[in-house]
């Protein structure tokens, strides 16, 4: 785990925003139905994309990155 | 689905009724099916006045452990029917859960955080107990007449009435209902006589269920595990039950062989694995798949549908057993003041309103939930493991994380009987809602709950401000607070922002139907009016 977002003030807010964070993740989970993994992976590609334009900040992005990755390895 | 055989718990006996012989009998009420929804129908019911008949195709219980958790709404339901105390004594009362990935505590959760509430956050008792319970409160009330082994094989639609058909071990007979409540359970042969759709999502996932007997001593919590060190991949969830005994739900996937993991020396060291040793008894063992769905309608003419006839989910968050409660209890005052009379057939189109409204809240909730803990394709375990993953450090993914929402009662927005609030009202009590509970004291010093105090009434609650407020809406019964009953703690004052002047309407059901922040009695009549059916 990295600690990026303690390191300086983070503009990163990862308190929980979505009024309904299960309906989120239901339309997330059906927006894959029935597709396949190639698909999946683009159509999740396509979302990022769309979602980090709408964050509208490279230094968001790049904590977000960050807390990704480190979650990751 | 059961595994193995077991011997019943509890015996009862066919008796011969009148209405066998003679000319067909016309009853007002017959509730179909004596599981906890059609007990708590028509012990609601007879309490109300009415007079209830109840078939049952069986003549015993016990079988399996089966629903397990009753929550606090359903506790308060079943304490105003007679037997909440009977099924805190017996269950085992707990309010915290644990959420493991691996072997490690991601969160903990606490459903009652608050105190001041006559019944706890969650009971757990095996549902042959809470049947027993109910049975034997049946018993007291003279107006129920408990036919067992009595099983419908026909029922058709008459003019403003249904006709049943059953068998008994002396014959078939017929016999005639003003109204028919069918709480005949998940495979409902009543729906099917109808020929009504039952729609939904099946899911594919198994999973084990078992009932294990032993001395250890785990905390009486809810424990749910994602991706189990005993069980790589899966999910498990451990539950203390009365007795001794202990619930275990295991995640098998969608390709397990049922027959094949109910085998003893299949469970027994998935279980050994589980617990790290095997000193323990197997009760009971069953592997079930699920579905999330209802029919389109609950009510069809003179027909009524209840709990799992009416509507089936998945058991993460113990929705199935408690939303079928408060079916019953929606549907026994309206059916009651029908019966008597006193309101129009249109109230019963409330039930249909209300609880269909409930039904898609707890399909949504225990869908979401089956899809975080049986993931269907590998994008799905993706998200899931993202989920997990993050929620060890962000509070927005913990939130994502979903091992069951536990049932909570529904608050009914878009209903006919509720009058929308005039001005923004602070506090824990909502529009819709069952009222918040709240510790009180009557006028002679003894102590009392509010829920209790209300019981099944229809109810003004008034906070005087000196004024004189008349007589109350016809119909209700009041409630001063400060001379009826006194706020000793002030937890009235602060779940009801309860500021001088000030009334409530309680509908039968203790749902809050309506609420004036000023004395205005046209309004709180026209209320009144509305709430009990009269404006429908």
């Amino acid at each position: 785990m990295t600690d990026t977002r303690d390191l300086a003030p983070s503009g990163l807010d990862t308190s929980p925003r979505l009024p309904d964070p299960d309906r989120a993740y239901r339309a997330l989970i059906d927006a894959h139905r029935g597709l396949t993994d190639e698909e999946s992976a683009a159509l999740n590609t396509r979302l990022v994309l769309i979602l980090a334009n709408q964050v509208g900040d490279e230094t968001v992005l790049e904590e977000a990155i960050a807390l990704a990755k480190g979650e990751a390895g | 689905m059961t595994a193995k055989a077991r011997k019943s718990l509890y015996q009862f006996d066919y008796r011969r009724s009148p209405d066998q012989d003679g000319p067909v009998v016309r009853r007002p009420v017959v509730v179909v099916g004596a599981g906890p929804v059609g007990l708590c129908t028509a012990i609601d019911l007879a309490q109300r006045g009415v007079p209830v008949v109840l078939l049952d195709d069986a003549d015993r219980i016990g079988e399996g452990s089966r629903g397990l958790c009753y929550a606090k709404r359903t506790l308060e339901i079943l304490d105003r029917l007679g037997v909440g105390r009977a099924c805190i004594e017996k269950g085992v009362t707990w309010k915290l859960g644990r959420v493991f990935q691996g072997e490690d505590l991601l969160y903990a959760f606490d459903l009652l955080p608050e105190t001041g509430h006559a019944m706890p956050a969650f009971v757990n008792l095996q549902q042959y107990y809470l049947e027993h319970f109910l049975v034997e409160r049946a018993g007291e009330l003279e107006g129920i007449d408990i036919r067992w082994r009595n099983k419908v094989v026909g029922l058709s639609h008459l003019p403003d009435a249904a006709e049943l058909t059953i068998e008994t071990p002396d014959g078939a007979y017929t016999l005639r209902a003003d109204w028919v409540v069918c709480a005949d359970g998940a495979r409902s042969p009543t729906r099917a006589m109808l020929g009504l759709d039952f729609v939904g999502e099946a899911f594919e996932e198994r999973f084990l269920i078992a009932d294990v007997r032993m001395s250890e001593a785990y905390p009486t919590e809810r424990w749910f595990w994602f991706d189990p060190p005993f069980h790589s991949g899966r999910s498990a969830l451990l539950h203390k039950q009365p007795d001794g005994i202990w619930r275990i739900d295991l995640g098998l996937g969608a390709d397990a062989d049922a027959a094949h993991e109910q085998k003893p020396e299949v469970v027994t060291p998935r279980i050994a694995r589980m617990l790290g040793h095997d000193d323990f008894e197997l009760e009971w063992v069953s592997v079930y798949t699920f579905q999330c769905r209802r029919l389109e309608r609950f009510v069809h003419g003179r027909v009524v549908f209840a709990g799992d006839a009416a509507h089936q989910v998945s058991p993460f968050g113990a929705r199935g057993a408690n939303s079928g409660i408060q079916d019953a209890e929606n549907l026994a005052w309206k059916l009651a003041r029908v019966v008597k009379g006193e309101a129009p057939v249109a109230l019963v189109e409330s039930y249909e309103t209300e609880r269909v409204a409930a039904a898609d809240e707890n399909i949504g909730h225990s869908t979401r939930s089956a899809d975080f803990i049986a993931p269907r394709s590998r994008q799905e375990m993706r998200y899931r493991d993202a989920a997990l993953t993050l929620a060890r450090e962000c509070d927005f993914a913990k939130r994502m994380v979903n091992s069951g929402r536990l049932s909570t009662p529904s608050t009914y927005r878009q209903t006919p009987l509720s009058t929308p609030d005039a001005e923004p009202w602070a506090g824990s009590a909502r529009l819709g809602a069952p009222l918040p509970d709240a510790p009180m004291e009557r006028a002679d010093g003894t102590p009392a709950w509010l829920l209790g105090e209300i019981g099944g009434d229809a109810v003004e609650i008034v906070m005087p401000d000196g004024a004189d407020h008349g007589p109350p809406p016809e119909g209700l019964r009041r409630i001063v607070v400060g001379k009826d009953l006194i706020d000793v703690e002030g937890r009235f004052r602060e779940r009801f922002d309860a500021v001088p002047g000030a009334t409530w309407l309680v509908r039968p059901d203790q749902h809050l139907a309506a609420r004036f922040r000023h004395e205005d009695p046209e309004r709180i009549a026209a209320a009144a009016r509305r709430m009990l059916g009269d404006a429908a």
